[in-house]
């Protein structure tokens, strides 16, 4: 178990490595120049020159990368934005904890949202129940974040009063942005869990449980569930890893200050080392979401715990 | 009074195509202690005779008719919670599939042990103190690390073998074995049985054993009923049925157990056996020798035969 644990960290590297040569080159290849982008509009052709000299950038592209990469990898520096010589690492630490919290909350609450409700459609499959459940689910995935933010923030903070319409600072501002968030996550995590419910619930070991003489409720809580879990866990981590980055419609609308408005607003400028720096980081948080998903397996399933030999 | 006593029993699945009667009216009882044999050939009713007896029942599965009373008690009128507190006490069961009846995720201890906390309000102490014993009266070598192992690290005799230790943990009255050792091979399939008739004397359990294997039956039970098309159509001691079976379905089920040629011409057509068994019988013969009721004939005691299609 700790061999397979120390092995996928390892393997963290080469696949962090990858991503950042992707998002290296891609940012290479697009239009815009650093040089003019730090001296302004009106700065001669020599300043230019020289700045791009200073920066490295009319080196080859590989040593180029290789100077990204060996900085990232051995220093841990991301390097400094060319718009306000601010560190990159720095930047991006400074938000974190606003994305990280509302990603976590967020899905938590789908998780404790969407898990009974999966199972509970999953016990009376095909009836009203059932079907009411689904539509809900269906109606949470397909309602876009943004408009159900606006929504949220006209009915319970314009018109109601009972909740701020922006910041994060305290737990009275999560709430609005945690249920936008939420709901798509919600929904799907319903889905899978009840798809998954129904055919452990047509398994034998489920049939044994019952003739057992177990209660209706632990047979489904305990032997059922456990079982139907693997699908549901890879779900909240993808949607996890999803949140972490991809919360940038629901961070605008609330004005909270994290990774993806940083993202944004960095594109926007051009600010290369900050897109690169953020992109990069949030693909670590996404492997390391998914570390944690695959632990979670095996402590699930022993089937799975007997290969990690 | 039977422990078992089965009347009119009719098991129907509500489907989309209409209503399936699985099991149509079926009657047999059975003694404490004694072993009973259903056979048939698949999709005969067996399985759903056996389910309906604790309803274990699907969705869409119901009794739309019949009795069933156990130990001096009607369970088919039985509430959820009255069942449960049979199921796994009173009357245990046990499958074909012995590999995919376990849990993945549970340890066999932590799987004994529930049945016993359940049942006998056992601390948990106990519980693992009667798991222990109960594997090894189920013949486990090494108990100990049995108990700690998970399903996906036993073979399909030792589940089998954790299977009925744990069926007959809380000592029932009635263990019903729903083709126990089919996907087993010969040579466990022979220890396994030979188990479950030890365990059967020395616990005086009754047996519902139900199969579609002649050889099996006739070494675990005293009577046998077949059955075919959800309905009963013959049901002797196992002797007798042996020596001298009467319904054509049962005949040509022996003879297809042992493998003669007789009726080959007739293989691949599907025979109307109530039919036939019109056709070659002259029931009124049998008349004389007294009517059980009004759908079966008394051949001789404890011998009966169907001939419910000579009335229409
Ligand atoms: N879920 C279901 N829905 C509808 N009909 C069903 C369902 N399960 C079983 N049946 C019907 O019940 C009949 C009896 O099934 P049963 O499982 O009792 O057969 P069996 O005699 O045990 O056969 P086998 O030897 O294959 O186990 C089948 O013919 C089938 O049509
Ligand atoms: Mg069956």
């Amino acid at each position: 178990m700790y061999r397979y644990i120390i092995k996928r960290v390892l393997w963290l590297f080469p696949i962090l490595l990858g991503v950042t040569f992707i998002v290296f080159t891609i940012l290479y290849l697009s239009p815009g120049d650093a040089a003019s982008l730090i001296l302004g509009e009106q700065a001669t052709q020599e300043s230019l020159e020289a700045l791009r000299n200073q920066l490295g950038l009319n080196d080859p592209f590989l040593v180029q990368f290789f100077r990204y990469a060996g900085d990232v990898f051995l220093r841990f520096d991301l390097g400094r934005s060319y718009i306000n010589n601010r560190e990159v690492l720095g930047e991006i630490l400074q938000r974190l904890p606003n994305t990280i919290l509302l990603a976590s909350l967020s899905i938590t609450f789908a998780a404790l949202a969407g898990i009974p409700l999966g199972v509970i459609a999953a016990k009376k499959p095909n009836t009203a129940v059932d079907n009411g459940v689904m539509a809900l689910a269906l109606f949470g995935v397909s309602m876009p974040t943004f408009w159900q933010s606006l929504i949220l923030i006209i009915i319970f903070s314009l018109t109601l009063g009972w909740f701020p319409s922006g910041g994060f600072s305290n737990p009275n501002q999560w709430v609005l942005p945690v249920i936008a968030l939420s709901t798509a996550s919600i929904g799907n995590i319903a889905r899978i869990t009840r798809s998954s419910m129904i055919d452990v619930l047509d398994q034998d070991y489920i049939r044994t449980a019952r003739s057992k003489g177990l209660s209706k409720k632990k047979v489904v809580n305990s032997h059922a569930l456990r079982n139907a879990l693997i699908p549901v866990v890879t779900v909240i981590g993808l949607q996890f890893g999803a949140l972490m980055g991809g919360a940038v419609l629901t961070e605008s609308v609330f004005s909270i200050n994290g990774l993806g408005v940083l993202m944004v607003n960095s594109i926007r400028t051009r600010d290369i080392m900050v897109v690169q720096g953020s992109v990069l980081f949030v693909a670590f948080m996404f492997s390391i979401v998914n570390l944690i998903v695959d632990i979670l397996y095996s402590f699930i399933d022993p089937r799975i715990r007997a290969q990690y030999k | 009074m039977s422990l078992l006593e089965v009347r009119e029993l009719q098991t129907y699945f509500d489907t989309r195509r209409g209503v399936v009667k699985a099991v149509d009216g079926i009657s047999f009882t059975l003694e404490s202690g004694k072993g009973l044999g259903i056979v048939g050939e698949s999709g005969s009713g067996k399985s759903q005779t056996a389910m309906s007896i604790i309803q274990l029942f699907q969705h869409n599965q119901r009794i739309a008719g019949g009795s069933i009373m156990f130990d001096g008690r009607q369970i088919s009128d039985y509430t959820d919670s009255q069942l449960e507190a049979i199921r796994g006490n009173e009357i245990s069961i046990i499958f074909q599939e012995p590999m995919s009846s376990l849990n993945p995720v549970f340890t066999v201890s932590k799987q004994l042990c529930e049945v016993l906390i359940t049942h006998q309000n056992m601390s948990s102490e106990d519980a693992k103190a009667k798991a222990y014993e109960m594997l090894k009266a189920v013949k486990i070598d090494q108990p100990e690390r049995v108990l700690k192992s998970y399903p996906h690290q036993l073979s399909g005799g030792m589940s089998q073998r954790v299977m009925i230790a744990m069926a007959l943990s809380c000592n029932p009255k009635l263990l019903i074995a729903d083709e126990p050792t089919t996907a087993l091979d010969v040579i466990i399939q022979a220890e396994i049985l030979k188990l479950m008739n030890e365990l059967k004397e020395k616990l005086n359990t009754a047996i519902l054993f139900i199969t579609h294997d002649l050889g099996v039956v006739s070494k675990m039970v005293d009577n046998v009923v077949v059955m075919h098309g959800g309905k009963i159509v013959e049901s002797a001691p196992v002797k007798v049925l042996f020596k001298s079976a009467k319904h054509p379905y049962t005949k040509r089920l022996i003879a297809a157990f042992l493998k003669t040629d007789i009726r080959r011409a007739n293989e691949g057509e599907t025979l109307d056996f109530f039919e036939a068994e019109n056709d070659q019988y002259d029931f009124q013969q049998f008349r004389d020798r007294g009517v059980a009721d009004d759908d079966f004939y008394q051949v001789s005691a404890g011998h009966m035969i169907a001939c419910r299609l000579k009335k229409k």
